[in-house]
């Protein structure tokens, strides 16, 4: 091991595999750190296709898709540690900052020049959703619940009731059926389906399971396991309708309610947060408010495609490099982006004139037919749909930013 | 004259999720519309005729990194074999190493798919 590297990385799943990899190629040293006991992230327990049909352009089950990831990291050489886990980041000076990590063998320290967050999210839990009752055994999130089921073959339970039905919720109802356990119901908040369309068709329905809309699950109950949950109506303002309560017998929830970037490492340095995307505010080269600590992935955002996520690995990567190679990020001049009309979330938040740069944003609320513009540089995508559950993508070129004088607004308008 | 029947279907190809109707007359399919793309015509009649999916799950493995290893059929197979297949897969076990694209099962109940891996184990 050296005692400092041009970059370390935080998080062994596709962001930071994606973002050590690229480094590499750029021929600067990289450490990659991993708290779990294997590398892969999240896609290691996703048995179920959808991964990489952007970047591979085949349609891959998450483990084959983290599988090829995996091979091109191994033939790169790059320098790894599982199990070890990043307590702390200390930014000594511009030019350098101090990891503290945990390991099996003790505590060790290493210094970087610059870092790659790329720690993931957290998945939300009941007290953060309202469900009141019993702490007791057999509630998982669905990431426990999946890590269980599909990397260590042990079922977490019979009769299930899963909270959410957005592609998680959905995907791991059908997951449950297949495995010969019981779906009693999915709950879902909202008047309407989280998840995409052909998952609510090809999870649900294909099993009949029913899909409770409008609802929230607002007690578990139990003595010293889940014994049922109670399911409340909800109103238009989303809060559970007195007298509508109705019990469901069961031995185990599943919570997929939403993830939240896992930031804890980091707001200890000192970055700065975003309260729309609960992620770091981030300029075109993906760094933060901190000098030499970029981030990508769900730690930046909350990605559904694993193929942005490994692309905002590798734009950090070269962020980093251009970092190490000038002692910091060429002097730019920055325009911020703005939130406009329909606009909920939208990274990065300062953009630089002489680069091109990959908008990711999501919008408030459904619509058809509308526009995405940014009228301080006259530019104007036609979109059929937008909803909040889909992110949408959009790159604008380093000239076109330039053109504007002071902020860039993005809105969507309807296409009159 | 036979029955006119009208099936709506949403194509679960591509995550467009187009909405796609399907006119037969007894058990001849006279009309497919709605799709946008071909996938989307071909599924539709698929559909109706003989359901197919892909299934995934995980079997269990002796002396590897996991105690599971992920897996899929190379193509979808009749949706009414899924349970049986299912249970099928329950009893395998197989020895590490495995990798990805490694034949589990061959032919799974003659439906012509294989089950292969998906994660090295
Ligand atoms: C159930 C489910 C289904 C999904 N289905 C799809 C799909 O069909 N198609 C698709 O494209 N995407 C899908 N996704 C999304 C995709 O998996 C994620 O977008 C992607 O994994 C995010 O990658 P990441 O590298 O940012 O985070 P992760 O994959 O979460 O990796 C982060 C890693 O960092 C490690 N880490 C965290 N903190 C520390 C620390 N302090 N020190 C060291 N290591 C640390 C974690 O252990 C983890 O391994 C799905 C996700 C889930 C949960
Ligand atoms: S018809 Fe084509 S575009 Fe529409 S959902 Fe099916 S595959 Fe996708």
């Amino acid at each position: 091991m050296r005692s400092e590297y041009d970059v370390v990385v935080i998080g062994g799943g596709p962001a930071g595999l994606a973002a050590a990899i690229k480094a590499k190629e750029l021929g600067m040293s990289v450490l990659l750190i991993e708290n779990r006991e294997f590398l892969g992230g999240i896609p290691m327990q996703c048995v179920h296709p959808g991964f990489g049909l952007h970047y591979f352009k085949e349609d891959l089950t998450g483990t084959e898709f983290i599988h090829r990831i995996l091979e091109r990291f191994r033939e790169m050489n790059v320098e790894y540690y599982t199990n070890a886990h990043v307590l702390e980041i200390v930014p000594y000076s511009y030019r350098h900052k101090i990891l503290r990590v945990v390991t099996e063998e003790g505590l060790f320290e290493v210094r970087a020049k610059t870092v790659i967050y790329a720690a993931g999210a957290r998945e939300r839990h009941m007290f953060e959703i309202g469900i009141t009752g019993h702490r007791v055994a057999g509630i998982y999130t669905a990431g426990e619940a999946q890590t269980m089921m599909d990397i260590y073959g042990v079922m977490p339970g019979r009769e299930i009731v899963i909270v959410g039905s957005g592609d998680v919720g959905l995907i791991m109802a059908r997951r449950f059926t297949l495995e010969g356990a019981h779906v009693k119901a999915v709950i879902e908040l909202m008047p309407y389906p989280g998840g995409l369309t052909r998952n609510v068709v090809q999870c649900l329905e294909d099993f009949g399971i029913p899909l409770y809309l409008s609802h929230a699950v607002t007690r578990v109950e139990g003595k010293k396991r889940v014994e049922r949950v109670i399911v409340t109506k909800v109103d238009e303002n989303l809060r559970p309708i007195p007298g509508t309560e109705e019990s469901i017998e069961c031995d185990t929830v599943v919570l997929a309610a939403g993830l939240v970037p896992y930031l804890k490492v980091i707001e200890k340095a000192g970055v700065e947060i975003d309260p729309a995307t609960n992620g770091p505010v981030v300029n075109s080269y993906l760094e933060t408010s901190v000098p030499g600590i970029f981030v990508a992935g769900n730690a930046l955002v909350i990605n559904d495609l694993v193929d942005y996520v490994v692309e905002q690995g590798e734009e950090a990567a070269e962020g980093a490099y251009e970092f190490v190679k000038n002692g910091g990020l060429p002097a730019l001049k920055w325009r911020k982006l703005v939130k406009g009309r329909n606009i909920r979330l939208a990274v990065p938040h300062y953009l630089a004139d002489t680069k091109d740069v990959t908008i990711y944003a999501r919008v408030a609320e459904p619509e058809e037919n509308v526009k995405l513009r940014f009228p301080e540089i006259g530019k104007e995508i036609r979109l059929p749909l937008v909803r909040p559950s889909e992110m949408i993508r959009v790159k604008l070129k380093g000239e076109e930013i330039a053109r504007a004088k002071g902020r860039i607004t993005m809105e969507v308008v309807r296409d009159e | 004259m036979s029955e006119v029947r009208k099936f709506r279907l949403t194509c679960i190809v591509c995550p467009l999720g187009c909405t796609v109707e399907v006119t037969m007359e007894g058990d001849r399919i006279t009309g497919v519309k709605g799709f946008t793309c071909p996938r989307g015509e071909e599924y539709a009649i698929q559909e109706i005729r003989e359901p197919k999916r892909v299934v995934m799950s995980v079997v269990k493995v002796k002396g590897g990194t996991f105690p599971t290893v992920a897996v899929k059929s190379d193509r979808p197979v009749p949706k009414e074999l899924i349970p049986k297949i299912m249970r099928e897969l329950a009893e395998v076990e197989v020895e590490a190493p495995v990798r990805v694209g490694q034949v589990i099962v061959e032919n799974v109940l003659g439906t012509g798919a294989n089950i292969v891996a998906t994660r090295a184990a």
